[in-house]
């Protein structure tokens, strides 16, 4: 059937369907990610942003970031997590739902990360925000933070650095809520007889960091 | 409390923009569009329901084009815009149904746009557009009558 003939002995119906058909042939996909993502810069330079995430890769595995404008606030797993949803439903409940995804603003983290993996780094200058910690888990996780690079502590030496030496248990559940792992080294804490306890990414991540920093020699792989 | 605003940009942007271009054409649809952003991102925080999202984003796309057609109607001669910025290089390119759809009343193009391009329902269009339901499916009907007086498909 050619144009004209459709044209000549068209019922309502096929008007409507040619009029729908016509104005549904939409922007390619392409085109709507370089529209957004104009939006979403303009909409982060004027400050209606909270919350800025990216998808990182590392050796162990993908990561998800998450920035506010005073720092990073949360780094985690994507295979130990839940996936990107469940931390970023997790982010919107706790602090804002005006989560944007923005890769560019996680540059500097994907160098310094890159240099810590490549053995080059020993510690992390971009900025935290600790927004997602409260009370003696902020200062279990802050004692932690000042575990300098290659060395490491006991669950019992990060309570005793937050000020209360007896509360053991509740520092290992502080650095398993840890919601910025990596660059908040909970990695370094061990068990008093020198266990290695556990990890939030799971063990093996724990022991490629240790290996990283020389605490433990490379696991055979 | 609302979910991420990053997916409805990811669920809804496609329709979003596609609706922006048809209703004002593929130079404004892109400012039109960083506009409905921005409002909708000022508004989210406050948002009470988080169901029908869809039709929230649109009803802010379809005030922000209403904005576009009223300042042209101001400037009655239509002049080149010196710099008009990006465009949505993609667009559809029927050129008379374009001049078809912005020739209709307000209404009329809010209503066909909001039910083709942006699926919504005759309760939600009603909405959108401010007007009972059945003034809604009023602009509807008189709307795709005149388009079809004024375009034929190609």
């Amino acid at each position: 059937m050619t144009a004209s003939d459709r044209n000549h002995s068209r019922p309502p119906e096929a008007a409507e369907g040619a009029v729908m058909a016509a104005l549904r042939r939409g922007p390619s996909a392409g085109d709507v990610a370089d529209a957004v993502r104009r939006a979403t810069d303009r909409a982060h330079a004027e400050g209606l942003v909270d919350v800025t995430y990216s998808s990182l890769d590392s050796p162990l595995g993908r990561l998800v970031a998450a920035a506010t404008p005073r720092g990073l606030v949360r780094l985690a797993y994507e295979d130990f997590n839940g996936g990107v949803d469940v931390v970023l439903d997790h982010l919107a409940t706790r602090l804002s739902p005006r989560i944007v995804e923005r890769p560019t603003g996680f540059d500097p983290l994907r160098r310094e990360l890159d240099e810590y993996f490549e053995g080059r780094r020993r510690g992390f200058d971009i900025s935290i925000d600790w927004a997602l910690t409260t009370g003696f888990t902020r200062k279990v996780l802050q004692a932690t933070a000042a575990i300098p690079f290659g060395e490491v502590s006991t669950y019992r030496g990060v309570a005793a650095a937050a000020g209360s030496e007896r509360a053991t248990r509740a520092a290992g559940n502080a650095l398993g809520s840890n919601p910025l792992p990596i660059v908040v080294p909970c990695h370094r804490v061990l068990r008093t007889g020198g266990g290695l306890g556990g990890y939030t990414g799971g063990i093996e991540k724990k022991q490629r960091l240790l290996a990283i920093e020389g605490v433990l020699s490379e696991p055979l792989t | 409390m609302p979910p991420p605003f990053q997916r409805l940009l990811d669920d809804h942007s496609p329709t979003v923009l596609r609706f922006l271009v048809a209703s004002v054409g593929p130079v404004d649809a892109d400012d039109c569009f960083q506009e409905t952003v921005i409002s909708a991102l000022r508004a989210y925080p406050k948002l009470r329901h988080s169901d029908n999202l869809r039709g929230w984003l649109l009803t802010i796309a379809h005030r922000k084009a209403l904005d576009v057609h009223r300042s042209r109607a101001r400037r009655a001669v239509p002049v080149e815009d010196p710099d008009p910025g990006h465009t949505v290089p993609d667009a559809p390119r029927d050129d008379a149904l374009w001049t078809a759809v912005h020739d209709l009343p307000p209404k009329q193009r809010g209503a066909v746009l909001l039910r083709f391009v942006g699926d919504l329902s005759h309760r939600e269009i009603a909405a959108a557009l401010g007007s009972s339901e059945e003034a809604a499916r009023r602009a509807l009907a008189d709307g795709l009558a005149n388009l079809r007086k004024e375009w034929t498909p190609a």
